[in-house]
């Protein structure tokens, strides 16, 4: 048994999970269009971009190590350490291991090297930086899986813990955003100058975010001592689609076939909601409405978060499972922010306004580039 | 749970070894390493030459150790995941696509480039040549280490995943410098094979040409 004991997320909609919660149940979003010049390119963005001071002022208040730290790194440490703060564990001990999920890491170092070592530009090295940081003893693997890695990294965690024993698994999510990034998505014309819109008949692309997020999991023998205001999980799978290396399968076949894989059908009539991938892309979207048309789930209330915080890659899979673990705990369905006219090929059911939640699980998808999908689902006491 | 090695394939910057064995690479001007193997094999696949050299590595790989194993290309598969691992990611590509956008007035970035600037690329491009339908999954670490690459192995392998075969690596290209070692892995042996453990996975990694 896997459970939840702590989380945190550090987004433009606040530096806790109940506070970005909090904020997307008031119907407020963190995107704004912004200015091309900021990082010289030739077209203006709509995204979430943190404030880098008030993450660095909010890092030098909690930390006293000497070592220097990227903008990514800080953002990533300073998550991990509220989530450790509040679940009251021992870092430093062998039984708790660490997993981080990111697609670029610190990558724009490769425009300009910020005065830091050449090597600082490896996911790993800045994996082994977060674990020391915390002096945990353990390897920290990335998950490096596209717009995945924030599911994948949990269930190499669940595997982990089931697998050798660890008692607790710290998992970050986080991503910055750099004119690598930035200009990539806008080559693909992936991008939309306004809030995306997710399945809607009128949506153009996605907008992409910024954020940390961290989940800290704990294994128990028994569900005794599962608090109530938690999630467990009971679930998950990762499925290819063999298909297309920058599109999905068209009907959807990798996400039905992680669905099918992580939830029985037994078990349906106990998911509250589907939290989707919800993109806002034309091919994204009705391939996920194919795949939930296909899995039997039509009538499941459908959401996606992007709206709120934009794509925010590496950290989605994990912010997006903590906002939907405290949507379930508050019995709340959060509305799919953007969405205005219904405009996916199968008929699915979006959740258009904040809706009372009277079942006890919610399942999350999630898919990207590489033809990797993935389904997790979790459930509270 | 017992698993098995199926096939074993080393690529370096001057070998390729299939369990152990050297494969012959006919060696033409002008052309690189990984060229030279492609041709080598006489396989069809156009694809392969707009992959970076990270894709490009792991597909011959995967190439070799599906051949190996008796597997036909075109047939579904969809109890196989592909489970890889390096150090490098996706860098040696994320640097050729840097200098598409370094300045203002030379900004060119391609689609074709930016994809490549995801490390599970190569897991996507094994996945559709080979129809692996499984887990498609790739991680990132400071070093080759068997005892990971033996963990990463054996989770893919739980019961509740109904996976039977993987194929499972380490994938690594930078600076034109080679480094892979790709396993096909079944939980079903023979009498013949070597099992799935640390000191195999190091007795094929050390194997010199």
């Amino acid at each position: 048994m896997i459970y939840k004991i702590s989380d945190n997320i550090i987004s433009v909609l606040g530096f806790s999970s109940d506070e970005n919660y909090r904020n997307m149940k008031e119907g407020k979003f963190g995107g704004s269009l912004h200015n091309p010049a900021e990082k010289n390119m030739p077209e203006p963005y709509f995204a979430s971009i943190l404030n880098s001071e008030l993450i660095h002022d909010s890092f030098a208040s909690i930390s006293n190590s000497k070592t220097k730290y990227t903008r990514f790194e800080e953002l990533a440490i300073l998550s991990a350490a509220k989530a450790l703060e509040e679940a009251n564990i021992d870092a430093k001990s062998p039984e708790v291991i660490f997993v981080l999920s990111t697609t670029k890491g610190n990558v724009e170092l490769l425009q300009d090297g910020q005065g830091f070592e050449k090597e600082r530009v490896y996911l790993s090295r800045s994996a082994q930086l977060i674990g020391n940081y915390f002096q945990n003893p353990n390897e920290v693997l990335v998950a490096s899986n596209a717009c995945i890695s924030g599911v994948s990294a949990q269930l190499l965690a669940f595997d982990l813990m089931q697998s050798k024993g660890y008692k607790y698994a710290v998992v970050i999510g986080a991503e910055v955003l750099s004119k690598f990034v930035i200009s990539g998505f806008q080559s693909f014309k992936a991008l939309s100058q306004n809030m995306c819109k997710p399945f809607d008949a009128n949506r153009v692309g996605l907008n992409l975010g910024e954020a940390a997020a961290t989940l800290i999991y704990k294994q128990e023998n028994d569900n005794i001592s599962v608090p109530k205001n938690t999630i467990v999980f009971k679930g998950g799978a990762i499925r290819n689609d063999a298909n297309h290396i920058s599109g999905p399968s068209r009907t959807g076949e990798g996400l039905y076939n992680a669905i099918s894989k992580a939830l029985q059908i037994k078990d349906h009539d106990k998911i509250g909601f589907i939290n989707a991938h919800g993109t806002a892309t034309p091919y994204n979207d009705d391939m996920e409405s194919w795949a939930i048309d296909r899995s039997g789930l039509n009538n499941v209330p459908v959401n996606s978060l992007k709206g709120y915080l934009g794509h925010t890659l590496g950290a989605a899979g994990i912010l997006e499972t903590i906002i939907s673990s405290h949507a379930l705990v508050d019995n709340n369905i959060l509305k799919t922010m953007g969405h205005e006219t219904f405009g996916v090929v199968k008929p699915i059911t979006i959740n258009t306004e904040n809706k009372y939640c009277d079942k006890t699980g919610f399942i999350k998808l999630i898919s990207g580039f590489g033809g990797s999908n993935a389904a997790i689902w979790f459930e509270k006491i | 749970m017992k698993a098995y090695i199926k096939s074993a394939v080393r690529i370096t910057d001057q070998d390729v070894l299939v369990d152990g064995k050297k494969i012959d690479i006919q060696k033409q001007e002008g052309e690189t390493w990984l060229v030279n193997i492609y041709r080598s094999l006489g396989i069809q696949a156009p694809k392969f030459f707009k992959m970076d050299n990270l894709c490009k590595s792991g597909f011959l790989a995967a190439e070799l150790a599906m051949k190996d194993c008796n597997q036909q290309t075109e047939n579904l598969k969809k109890d196989w995941s592909v489970i890889l691992i390096n150090h490098a990611s996706s860098l040696d590509n994320d640097r050729a696509y840097q200098k598409t956008i370094q300045d203002a007035d030379n900004y060119f970035p391609s689609p074709a480039v930016f994809v490549y600037t995801l490390a599970n690329i190569v897991t996507g491009e094994i996945a559709i040549r080979h129809k692996i339908m499984g887990e498609s999954s790739f991680f990132v670490q400071d070093k080759f280490s068997h005892s990971t690459l033996k963990d990463l192995a054996e989770s893919g392998f739980a019961p509740s995943k109904e996976i039977n075969n993987m194929l499972c690596g380490w994938v690594e290209y930078e600076n034109n410098h080679c480094d892979v070692m790709l396993f096909a892995l079944s939980l079903e042996g023979e009498k013949n094979d070597d099992e799935w453990n640390e000191s195999n996975i190091n007795k094929y990694y050390q194997i010199e040409g």
